[in-house]
């Protein structure tokens, strides 16, 4: 992964929250790539989807517009990138603790290109409790998996290993 | 959709070749070659997207909606990215909703796989079982391709199709290991969805030229390693390996079976009846 400048617009535009999980930024979840702005006030942003369909793009793209040109830029363009295609291990130590006091447990690091991981045991993110199971692989979005925890009885949303 | 071959802007393409002002013939053809690939994956995609909408608010249980729905969404991201695709590609100013929404059933390149009703749903987990097998295989191997934006598309999808697949392989366990009943209707779907797996690895659509420049994957070199991902999951639910024999086909000259076209039908009337409609 490369590190990027810090430039003022890359700070503007690293505000972003993810609009499903609002208490993480775009850059905490390493959906932000690149951000490039030249003399003229013109910056050019590169963002990559965590899937394929992911709805939130959209969004995501206006709120970068409306940031940045809130910040008095005077143009921006965002542009979807695949490649290198998004990882869960891109998430930062603080987006993984951010998650975790939101309610949804936090993915698994694995190895890149290995198989998809699949964890003996998610930890419940209210009460801590490793007794939990998962109640489908599919959850609110396509990024989360549901959970149920046996001791305390709440179901919860898993962050999948992609 | 027909554009004079003068006016219409030079085809983009990712591969580094240069394209000039003057007509081209090679690499008219060439573009056209890569046009068609790139839309035969995307209507797999796209197709089978939309019959996995169908079972939004209908499946088992509700974890089962989310699931499909989900699966479907992964679909038809993939879609979207290779239509936009083939749309430069082609460079005759068409974009992904052009080509979704205002193609007729001829121009549509999909299997027959994809395209048949699937309202029932041991039916629905076979072809899925099927249908992801097929798609890790050649995203596994596009992964490498030459085009760098098919490289791009296949590297992100590989790993949402690693899912699909595994979800469709516990629903095959579970129901063909299960009851009586569930074993029969397991066994009946699969045999149902087999006549339709050969078509996925023909070739004869496919020109060779683009094989050769490491840009597309011949299909038929997929056919055992897909084999060896399904064959197991089949003996290990109980069930047995079906041998029918194989369907016509034609899909991917455009050719369809009947339902392909009420499928258009539903998933075109909105744009068609208010051309232009946003919201």
């Amino acid at each position: 992964m490369v590190t990027p400048t810090r430039t003022r617009a890359w700070d503007v535009a690293a505000t972003v929250l993810d609009p499903e999980l609002p208490v993480v930024t775009i850059e905490d979840l390493g959906i932000l790539r690149d951000v490039a702005e030249d003399d003229q006030g013109r910056v050019h942003v590169q963002i990559t989807p965590t899937y394929s369909g992911c709805p939130a793009m959209e969004t995501i793209r206006v709120d970068l517009v409306d940031a940045l040109l809130g910040a008095g830029y005077q143009h921006v363009a965002v542009e979807f990138v695949l490649s290198p295609a998004w990882t869960t291990d891109w998430l930062t130590d603080e987006a993984r603790a951010k998650l975790e006091a939101y309610g949804v447990a936090p993915p698994a690091t694995h190895v890149a290109d290995g198989p998809v991981a699949v964890p003996l045991s998610v930890r419940c993110p209210q009460c801590g409790s490793l007794d939990t199971r998962e109640s489908s692989r599919f959850g609110s979005t396509a990024c989360k998996s549901l959970w149920v925890c046996q001791a305390c009885r709440e179901p919860f949303d898993h962050f999948k290993s992609l | 959709m027909i554009t004079p071959p003068d006016s219409s802007p030079p085809p983009l393409r990712s591969s580094g070749e240069q394209s000039r002002g003057a007509p081209d013939p090679a690499a008219d053809r060439q573009a056209k070659q890569l046009f068609d690939y790139t839309l035969a994956l995307a209507d797999d995609a796209l197709v089978s997207a939309q019959r996995m909408g169908w079972w939004i608010s209908r499946a088992p249980q509700l974890e089962e909606d989310l699931a499909l729905a989900n699966i479907g969404l992964d679909q038809l991201g993939q879609a979207r990215t290779l239509l936009a695709y083939a749309g430069q590609v082609e460079g005759a100013g068409r974009g992904e909703d052009d080509l979704a929404y205002l193609r007729d059933e001829r121009d549509f390149r999909n299997v027959h796989l994809v395209e048949r009703d699937q309202s029932d749903f041991g039916v629905a987990m076979a072809r899925l079982l099927l249908f992801s097998a097929w798609q890790a295989e050649l995203y596994g191997a596009l992964r490498t391709s030459t085009d760098t934006t098919l490289a791009g598309v296949a590297g992100k999808a590989v790993k949402e199709v690693a899912y699909h697949l595994d979800h469709a392989r516990q629903w095959v366990l579970r129901l063909g290991d299960g009851t009586e009943e569930s074993h029969e209707r397991m066994q009946a779907a699969l045999d149902a969805e087999w006549r339709y797996l050969l078509e996925l690895f023909d070739n004869d659509w496919l020109d060779g030229d683009l094989v050769e420049a490491g840009v597309a994957i011949d299909p038929a070199r997929l056919c055992d390693a897909v084999l060896a991902r399904i064959e197991p999951v089949v003996t290990e639910a109980t069930l047995v390996v079906p041998e029918v024999a194989p369907a016509i086909g034609g899909g991917r000259r455009g050719l369809h079976t009947e339902q392909m076209g009420y499928l258009l039908a539903e998933m075109q009337h909105l744009t068609r009846s208010h051309p232009g409609a946003t919201w």
